[in-house]
């Protein structure tokens, strides 16, 4: 039988996470579905969520602190995340519903790794570092560098993501979201974009856009970035920047969706998202 | 097998169960609470939905070791003795009809109204969105909510 271990420090935790077999679970939402029932299995399960370590959402020099264990309902409700980050409480709330919102965890979502999990791109368009703790020490990752291939993490086994770092947010920065799927809510997306920029008149710089659900992990959209990147942002380039997103992504088709569709999908959300940055078309 | 000690609708309960067992299970097979459905088993339907510590969530995605100590309520803590006003209003608007998904749309519903007497359409409709119902196309279900909390606020 499983044995369940509830550690109350993050060296106990990794210490617990040491042996053979022993997995971390946080709001379950991936672990507990039925498909996945042989995970129950596991020797051991370790508990993260009473790891004080791993709670809250902080400021820090400026930009903000969000622990790995924390719900995307808390995100939505933190003062902070709303004023500071407006899409990351936009992209909590198209989490499952509120059943799972109030269970699934930021670190659960990054962790799993799913080529549709919503947070990743968001966390990759806000240029976050993600902070790592292993038996050996602590590390920080770059979020761009974060997920490697289709379902692999920079995380090495053992390892636990702690929390996550987000650079300053002024004014200037122009931050949207946006997720299609089926429905608005307990919806896989079938394309998910996060877009954030500085914007000086009608140029945009130092601009990130990245999306989901269109290749085996959540991707830089280079080619789009680099065609508007400090240029007068006309209804034109912006849809030649879609265009090129649609040209570099590698999508599947799929139950959701078809490669094709998610192509057509991305090149206008890219378009319109752009636009919007300038008070355009949402 | 371990003993978990949990709060159930406001009950000390101990109970006996693998620590993964889903809390779902512990409730409808070893307390007896069979309020609480089974629809699809992997948090998609809601028809499952309690509150732990005041907040929905899908008893079918939570092992029962991660409640220890703290509060459970499911929709058998929601009507105490008699009926809530919340559930005779489901029935005379006709927000129930087969009534598989009734249990866990009181239960969210409840939440919902416990936080935020007087909610606006949009949040009864969010507040529901992870609670599938096959029979009513939820018209009758938010008139149901509309008719508790007067139906001028409800549509503000
Ligand atoms: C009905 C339903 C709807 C959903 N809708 C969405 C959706 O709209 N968008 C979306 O993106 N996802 C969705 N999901 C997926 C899921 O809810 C998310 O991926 C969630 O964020 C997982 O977090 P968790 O805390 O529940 O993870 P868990 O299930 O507890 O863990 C998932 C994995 O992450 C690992 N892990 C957890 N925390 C850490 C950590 N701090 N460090 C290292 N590893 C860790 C675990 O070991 C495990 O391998 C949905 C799931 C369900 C059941
Ligand atoms: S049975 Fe739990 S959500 Fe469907
Ligand atoms: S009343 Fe039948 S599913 Fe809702």
């Amino acid at each position: 039988m499983t044995v369940a271990l509830r550690p109350t420090s993050l060296s106990e935790a990794l210490d617990a996470l040491g042996a053979n077999g022993a997995v971390a679970v946080a709001g379950c939402t991936d672990l507990m579905v039925v498909d996945h029932a042989p995970a129950r299995a596991h020797a051991t399960v370790v508990d993260l969520s009473r790891l004080p370590e791993l709670r809250g959402v902080r400021e820090d020099s400026g930009g903000l602190w969000i622990g790995a264990a924390t719900t995307f309902a808390e995100l939505r409700e933190s003062k902070l995340v709303r004023e500071r980050f407006p899409i990351v409480a936009e992209m909590a709330g198209t989490i499952g519903a509120l059943q799972i919102q109030n269970r699934a965890t930021v670190g659960g979502n990054i962790a799993n790794a799913s080529p549709a999990g919503d947070s990743l791109p968001v966390w990759m368009a806000l240029d976050a570092e993600v902070e790592i703790a292993g038996r050996s020490g602590s590390r920080r990752v770059p979020y761009d560098e974060m997920h490697r291939a289709y379902r692999e993490t920079a995380l090495a086994p053992g390892e636990l993501i702690v929390g996550l770092r987000l650079p300053a947010a002024d004014e200037a920065l122009e931050q949207r979201f946006r997720k299609v799927g089926t429905r608005a809510a307990q919806a896989i997306s079938k394309v998910v974009v996060a877009l954030a920029a500085r914007v000086h008149g009608d140029e945009l710089h130092g601009l990130r856009i990245a999306a989901g659900s269109v290749a085996p992990t959540p991707v830089r959209l280079r080619a789009a970035e680099a065609l508007v990147e400090g240029q007068p942002l006309t209804p034109d380039l912006a849809a030649a920047a879609g265009l090129a997103a649609a040209r570099e992504v590698t999508p599947i088709d799929d139950v959701r969706s078809t490669a094709d569709y998610r192509r057509f999908v991305l090149a206008r959300t890219v378009r319109r998202m752009l636009l919007a940055c300038q008070g355009g078309e949402a | 097998m371990t003993t978990w000690n949990v709060r159930v609708n406001g009950r000390e309960v101990s109970v006996e169960a693998p620590p993964m067992a889903r809390v779902l299970d512990v409730l409808r097979e070893s307390l007896g609470l069979t309020g609480s459905k089974e629809g699809c088993g992997e948090g998609e339907c809601g028809s499952c939905t309690v509150l732990l510590d005041g907040r929905p969530t899908c008893a079918c995605l939570v092992p029962i070791f991660q409640v220890e100590g703290r509060e459970l309520c499911t929709v058998e803590g929601v009507a105490g003795t008699e009926l809530d006003p919340l559930q005779r209003v489901m029935i005379e608007a006709g927000g129930v009809q087969c009534g598989a998904c009734t249990p866990g749309i009181v239960v969210s519903l409840r939440a919902l109204l416990d936080r935020d007497p007087r909610p606006t359409r949009a949040a009864v409709r969010e507040s529901i969105a992870g609670n599938l119902c096959r029979c009513t196309g939820y018209e009758r279900i938010l008139r149901a909510v509309e008719e508790l909390v007067g139906s001028e606020e409800a549509d503000a």
